[in-house]
């Protein structure tokens, strides 16, 4: 029996405090697919940085004496129509879809953030206009404002950045906006008023802390979004052009060679699909593992 | 007075991460008829687990009642299947249940008049327009004006004291034989919680029914509960009636309780003095008096021997103690 | 209910405005000559300077842009979307024939993914733990994640090629030929209802296994009543909540999807004249085509509205 002190209280009964770090990579981690995503994002990033030593060849070279081969020792998911070797497409291809997700993303949070505390911030009127603008946004399908913003400004890098990321911008800024609503209202916040801590501070120290762990989880979740939403311009034919190795171009050029070749468009879907799982498995499990009822349990 | 209910030894588990929480470990108490009955501890004792195994309301997983028998109506309540048709048949017909949040514990979705007319309809199988109008006999009875017109209402539209009312007005409509308040008036005001009181001891006046009123506060079962029991830990340390228990507690941890409790029949001035340490950690308990630790009474046997039995020490009264407190007089007048 | 009928109805309204007036800015402000959406660029290049402003003028485009939006909203009142430089129609003629197709494969589409997400969501909330809920969540999961346009050529693959059970792709109108028409479009059909279906299985799952936790359902089972009345008279409604309100989404979403199914699979669909217009340059097609989409969506989205006020009496009443 444990030892009792002065006033006869054991404090082994008290359960100990777990540090909130622990709780989070316990709770994080606890799930295998989460596990499974995490591995599969971290070879991605390998893969985008050490591409060049990765590929067993030029993703780029063309050789027509090779010509759709079909996948044997030297070209483990053989080549294509002009005798690139498909494996080493698909690897390079990790970069532009991440690439892409990583920059669209960041476009479609800050622009998103700011629209959001403004809103949030100066409601009325502000609030008012730049919420039905927000709606008018979402009204239309992210595909045909990516396709409108191809046809105007032409295909290529940053059309697609843009026009992936003005489709991600609303979720943002109405996760940011019902934040700074939802703090500007509360109790400490007004008590920073009556010290006279400046408004602007105030919402910017409370709000960004409370925001950050739902961005995180948004940001993650958007990822998959903005990987297939980046494979789908390439595969229309907007997006990077040729002889970019996207992901969802090879499908398409694959496409003409179904019957015979099926793993040309096969492969790159598959890897499509890999990282998108990757990425939302990932952000569930950060959701999982920020859920504020679950903080303090062990 | 025959009895109603008769628990006995009643066990429930929880299975939690740590561990086996043991919230209720050997609850025996009986409930006749016509009577009301208090029930009381502090938070995280067991006596709201208590009162929902009754009813095998206890969530499974994690939960799981591993022992003890409910006799109610010639049966074990405890034997029929969690949710079979004879268990479905006591809940709400013969005996109901009131909680404690009345913001949360109505549906929102659905309009007083349904969540009222939906169990004369299952028990009694009633057709809608008579369910109907007992629904809105019933409004009136809890003291809720227009019920005419309320009965088309949503939760959200009343206040919380009316909700409660409305919880009340759904626990008698089978005319149960027994209702168990849980925490009945904690979440509304004191005003209110003085009405709702009223109006419940009225009730079970008019019904004939038996009330099980389960709380933290000793000041509302004072006044109206005919019997008390006193639970710490997951088991219940003294019983009597109401009288006795206020007038002359023989349990240290009911002695404490009274004691950190302002009376108005007290000189002005007089320290209220907590109870030494905190609740103990239902996890792990060790074999001994669970009050053991916080307790100024206790002696040599209290660490040696197995958490004590229920004893009679006079009539009705029962305590869970191998002290006489009668014999340690001069340390209850000091302190 | 009326009041917040009419309150949803103006609000849709007023957001209708401002996509009309972002359409139309859009497609006006951006880099690019507006006279491109009445000549094609090989028109353009072959004409002089001179004959370039003489058309301007006579487009109105030296208007101010507050007059051209009010000439050209009251154009499209009138049905008039501008001709197709490519196709050498009227937009709306093209729109008209086209549309109908589109929501020939959407509605289904859009039903499916409703019926079937929500049923399995439920199913698997209840039967938590179980096999089926295992089934349900590894599929909803995967669903989420597989690109469109593959899942439609690997289901060609299978289906068409190796199996030989439908056809490949193409399009026949049901009032030819219906049960040709009806094995074309179950594969487009099951790929443009995929994604949405997957999502709403996991939204209805996580709402229903959020609801059952409620107090509410405590005291429905203390009432006596049997699982199946806590589960589709108290929780069910609940649970619908969230999940009716995504469904808005879910339209524009299957909306712009059929852009990709359409593609692969040959249809001739509003989704593959956008396409087509994209690389024709055809800018008064593409500028109809959003702005009915507009329309169509924001539609959508208010009888979403509507049920939504029907279905949570809290929101009635703000």
């Amino acid at each position: 029996m444990a030892e009792e002190n002065a006033i006869g209280t054991d404090f082994s009964e008290i359960p100990p405090r777990v540090s909130e770090f622990k709780r989070f990579t316990r709770v994080f981690l606890d799930r295998k697919v989460v596990l499974f995503g995490l591995i599969v994002i971290l070879a991605a990033i390998i893969t985008v940085i050490f591409a060049p030593i990765i590929a067993p060849y030029d993703p780029y070279k063309q050789n027509l004496n090779k010509v759709l081969l079909q996948p044997c020792q030297e070209h483990l998911l053989g080549t294509d129509a002009l005798g690139r070797d498909t494996l080493s497409r698909i690897i390079f291809g990790t970069r532009i879809s991440l690439m892409v997700g990583i920059i669209a993303i960041g476009i479609a949070a800050t622009t998103g953030m700011t629209l959001g505390l403004i809103a949030g911030y100066f409601g009325g009127i502000t609030y008012a206009v730049i919420m039905r603008f927000i709606d008018a946004l979402m009204i239309f399908p992210w595909i045909l404002l990516a396709l409108t913003i191809a046809a105007l400004l032409g295909s290529g890098l940053t059309n697609v950045v843009l026009a992936i990321g003005i489709g991600m911008v609303s979720m943002f800024a109405r996760l940011m906006c019902s934040q700074v609503l939802s703090i500007k209202e509360n109790d400490y916040a007004m008590a920073g008023r009556v010290i006279g801590a400046n408004n602007l501070r105030i919402m910017l120290r409370h709000v960004m802390p409370n925001a950050f762990p739902q961005l995180i989880v948004l940001m993650t979740m958007m990822m998959g979004a903005a990987i297939l939403a980046e494979a789908a311009l390439s595969f229309l034919g907007i997006g990077i052009g040729p002889p970019a190795a996207a992901w969802g171009a090879m499908v398409n050029d694959g496409y003409k060679y179904l019957l015979t070749h099926p793993i040309l468009s096969f492969a790159p879907g598959l890897a499509i699909m890999l990282i998108v799982f990757a990425f939302n498995m990932v952000g569930d499990g950060l959701r999982d593992a920020l859920d504020p009822r679950l903080r303090g349990t062990l | 007075m025959s009895v109603l209910l008769n628990v006995n030894n009643l066990k429930t588990q929880f299975r939690t991460e740590r561990g086996v929480v043991k919230a209720v470990d050997g609850v025996s108490y009986q409930v006749d008829e016509h009577e009301i009955v208090g029930l009381v501890g502090e938070s995280g004792c067991g006596k709201s687990v208590s009162q929902l195994s009754v009813l095998q309301l206890i969530p499974d997983p994690p939960g799981k009642i591993v022992g003890g028998e409910v006799i109610f109506d010639g049966h074990d309540l405890l034997k029929f299947e969690a949710n079979g048709a004879e268990m479905r048949s006591v809940r709400g017909g013969k005996i109901a249940m009131i909680f404690q949040e009345p913001m949360t514990s109505l549906n929102p979705v659905l309009t007083i008049g349904r969540q009222l007319t939906e169990m004369p309809e299952l028990h009694f199988k009633m057709d809608h327009e008579a369910a109907r109008e007992r629904a809105i006999e019933l409004l009136k009875l809890v003291g809720i004006s227009d019920a005419a017109d309320r009965i088309s209402s949503y939760p959200h539209q009343f206040s919380g004291g009316m909700r409660q009312r409305v919880m009340i007005a759904m626990a008698l409509s089978c005319n149960p034989k027994i209702i168990i308040a849980d925490e009945p008036t904690t979440a509304v005001d004191v005003t209110t919680q003085a009405q709702l009181l009223e109006l419940m001891a009225d009730m079970v006046e008019k019904f004939n029914t038996s009330l099980v009123i389960v709380t933290h506060n000793l000041g509302v079962v004072a006044r109206y509960a005919n019997r008390i029991y006193v639970m710490y830990a997951g088991r219940i340390v003294e019983s009597s009636t109401s009288k006795d228990i206020f007038g002359d507690p023989r349990h240290p941890y009911t002695i404490g309780l009274l004691k950190s409790v302002p009376r108005l029949d007290e000189p002005r001035g007089r320290k209220l003095v907590p109870i030494d340490g905190l609740p103990p950690n239902l996890i792990g308990m060790p074999p001994t008096c669970a009050f053991m630790p916080r307790c100024p009474y206790r002696v040599d046997k209290c660490k040696r021997e197995p958490w004590p039995e229920l004893r009679p020490v006079e009539g009705q009264h029962y305590i869970s103690c191998y002290v006489d407190i009668r014999e340690r007089q001069d340390e209850l007048v000091t302190k | 209910m009326t009041a917040y009928i009419i309150r949803r109805f103006i609000q849709a309204l007023a957001v209708l405005i401002i996509a009309s007036a972002v359409v139309f800015l859009v497609m006006n402000l951006l880099p690019g000559d507006p006279i491109r959406i009445y000549f094609s660029s090989s028109a353009l290049g072959r004409a002089t300077p001179e004959q370039i402003a003489l058309w301007r003028h006579e487009f109105g485009l030296d208007r101010p842009l507050i007059v051209q939006y009010v000439d050209w909203v009251s154009h499209v009142f009138r049905g008039d979307l501008g001709d197709s430089i490519m196709k050498g129609e009227k937009v709306s003629t093209l729109i008209a024939r086209r549309l109908p197709i589109t929501i020939y494969l959407g509605l289904p589409a859009f039903l499916m993914s409703l019926i079937f997400g929500i049923t399995a969501g439920v199913l698997s909330a209840i039967k938590r733990g179980r096999p089926l809920d295992t089934g349900v969540t590894v599929f909803a999961n995967l669903g989420i994640c597989a690109p469109i346009f593959w899942v439609g050529i690997v289901m060609i693959y299978l289906f068409a090629l190796y199996l030989g059970w439908l056809p490949t792709c193409g399009y026949t109108s049901p009032f030819e030929d219906f049960w040709l028409s009806t094995r074309q479009i179950i594969m487009p059909v099951f790929c443009l209802s995929m994604f949405d279906m997957a999502a709403t299985a996991r939204q209805t799952r996580s709402a229903m296994l959020e609801v059952t936790r409620q107090d509410y359902i405590r005291t429905a089972w203390a009432k006596g009543l049997r699982e199946r009345t806590v589960i589709i008279r108290h929780a069910l409604k609940n649970s619908l909540i969230p999940v009716i309100a995504y469904q808005g989404m879910c339209i524009s979403d299957i909306l712009g999807v059929s852009v990709i199914i359409e593609t692969v699979f040959n249809i001739p669909g509003m989704g593959r004249l956008s396409v087509e217009s994209i690389f024709n340059h055809d800018y008064a097609v593409i500028q109809g085509i959003i702005l009915i989409i507009a329309i169509i969506v924001t539609m959508a989205n208010l009888l979403v509205d509507l049920s939504y006020g029907w279905l949570d009496p809290r929101v009635r009443y703000e």
